[in-house]
């Protein structure tokens, strides 16, 4: 049986380190934060084939001059040995996502949204020395 | 241009619009058109297959009667030939040559079937693969479009219509440092543990040496001494 959206939603609601919050503008997606990491927010998207959870790191305007190639070549290197979750690009916002089947269990998704949310800051503070230090309030 | 370079192409570029269409129209069209023409192709070629594979075992049926007919009448001419009925068994050797080539001739049949099923077989397996091609393709263009129309949602959230991002290293260091904060805060609860259950006082108690006295190498010395005065005097 596969999840259904508003099931996920309360159930993923009902667990005590996240906050859910279901878009508005768009179907079947959810942002949901995980306690005291308020920045980086997972998305969940739900899709005919599978279940989409992405987290959003910064975008093109955050990479220093001239690094964005070596960056994106540790990228590359670093989703082979990063768990569960690979590096993507969407428009110009750099992301890690994971994607699991539309057949997984509530179990795996929650074990999906906390190893992204894990990575999400590893993989920020390893690529730290490719963005600019200025800041930006 | 193939699906995959258009989506390539349109993945590239942030500045899709929201609502412009990822692949166009006409060329979605195309990939629905190739995947019903390749479904009633599936649908056809299992049918075929049905039914070609009961043509094939009536065939086999008929071979094997044929062949237990000949087996029988070989019997009963031999059977004739013993007796000297030498007209009758010529009448069924004459039996036997007509179900021999009926049997050749079924056989051959047999054998067309069993190729033919063996090639509609592949047929199925390449059309089934190429169905899942054309469906994975089209659940392409579907998630692309489900992103892209994500995100532009999601973009709002970050900074409230501004569109540039916080900046990702300033979130980290934040986040740090409020799990800094709360290992501290942990600590100091912990600390705050250990004064409330008495165990600090009673270190200062015995500091000034009140209470529970730890043994130091200085106080075994002065009972050593102490009770060597005693045995001498």
């Amino acid at each position: 049986m596969n999840l259904q959206f508003e099931d996920l939603t309360i159930r993923l609601a009902e667990t005590p380190t996240f906050t859910v919050d279901v878009l508005e503008e768009v179907e079947n997606v959810l942002q949901v934060v995980v306690e005291n990491r308020e920045e980086f927010p997972v998305f969940v998207q739900l899709d005919d084939d599978q279940i989409l959870c992405t987290s959003y790191l910064f975008d093109h305007a955050q990479v220093q001059e001239g690094q964005l190639v070596s960056m994106q070549a540790a990228m590359l290197a670093m989703n082979v040995p990063m768990p569960l979750s690979a590096f993507g690009l969407i428009g110009d916002r750099y992301v890690i996502f994971g994607a699991l089947a539309r057949h997984a269990s509530f179990e795996d998704l929650m074990h999906e949204i906390e190893v992204l949310s894990d990575n999400s800051l590893e993989a920020v503070e390893a690529m730290i020395d490719y963005l600019k230090q200025e800041k930006t309030a | 241009m193939s699906l995959w370079t258009k989506l390539f192409k349109a993945v590239q570029g942030a500045a899709t619009e929201v609502g412009e269409d990822i692949v166009d129209s006409q060329a979605l069209r195309i990939l629905d058109q190739e995947i019903r023409d390749a479904s009633s192709a599936l649908q056809k070629a299992k049918t075929n297959l049905t039914s070609m594979m009961a043509e094939q075992r009536g065939t086999e049926r008929q071979v094997n009667r044929l062949r237990d007919g000949v087996r029988e009448h070989e019997g009963y001419a031999i059977a004739a030939m013993n007796k000297g009925e030498q007209s009758l068994a010529e009448e069924v050797a004459a039996k036997i040559a007509e179900m021999e080539s009926e049997q050749q001739q079924q056989q051959g049949l047999l054998d067309n079937y069993t190729q033919h099923i063996e090639q509609l077989r592949n047929n199925i397996r390449t059309t089934e693969r190429n169905l899942d091609a054309l469906r994975r393709k089209s659940q392409m263009v579907k998630t692309t479009e489900n992103v892209q129309k994500a995100q532009s949602a999601i973009a709002s959230r970050f900074s409230g219509g501004n569109s540039a991002m916080r900046s990702a290293t300033d979130s980290l260091e934040r986040i740090q440092k409020r799990q800094q904060l709360a290992a501290d805060q942990m600590q100091a609860a912990a600390e705050l543990e250990q004064d409330s259950s008495g165990s600090d006082l009673n270190s200062r108690l015995s500091a000034v040496g009140i209470g529970q006295q730890n043994t130091s190498t200085q106080s075994v010395l002065e009972r050593l001494k102490a009770s060597n005065r005693l045995e001498q005097g």
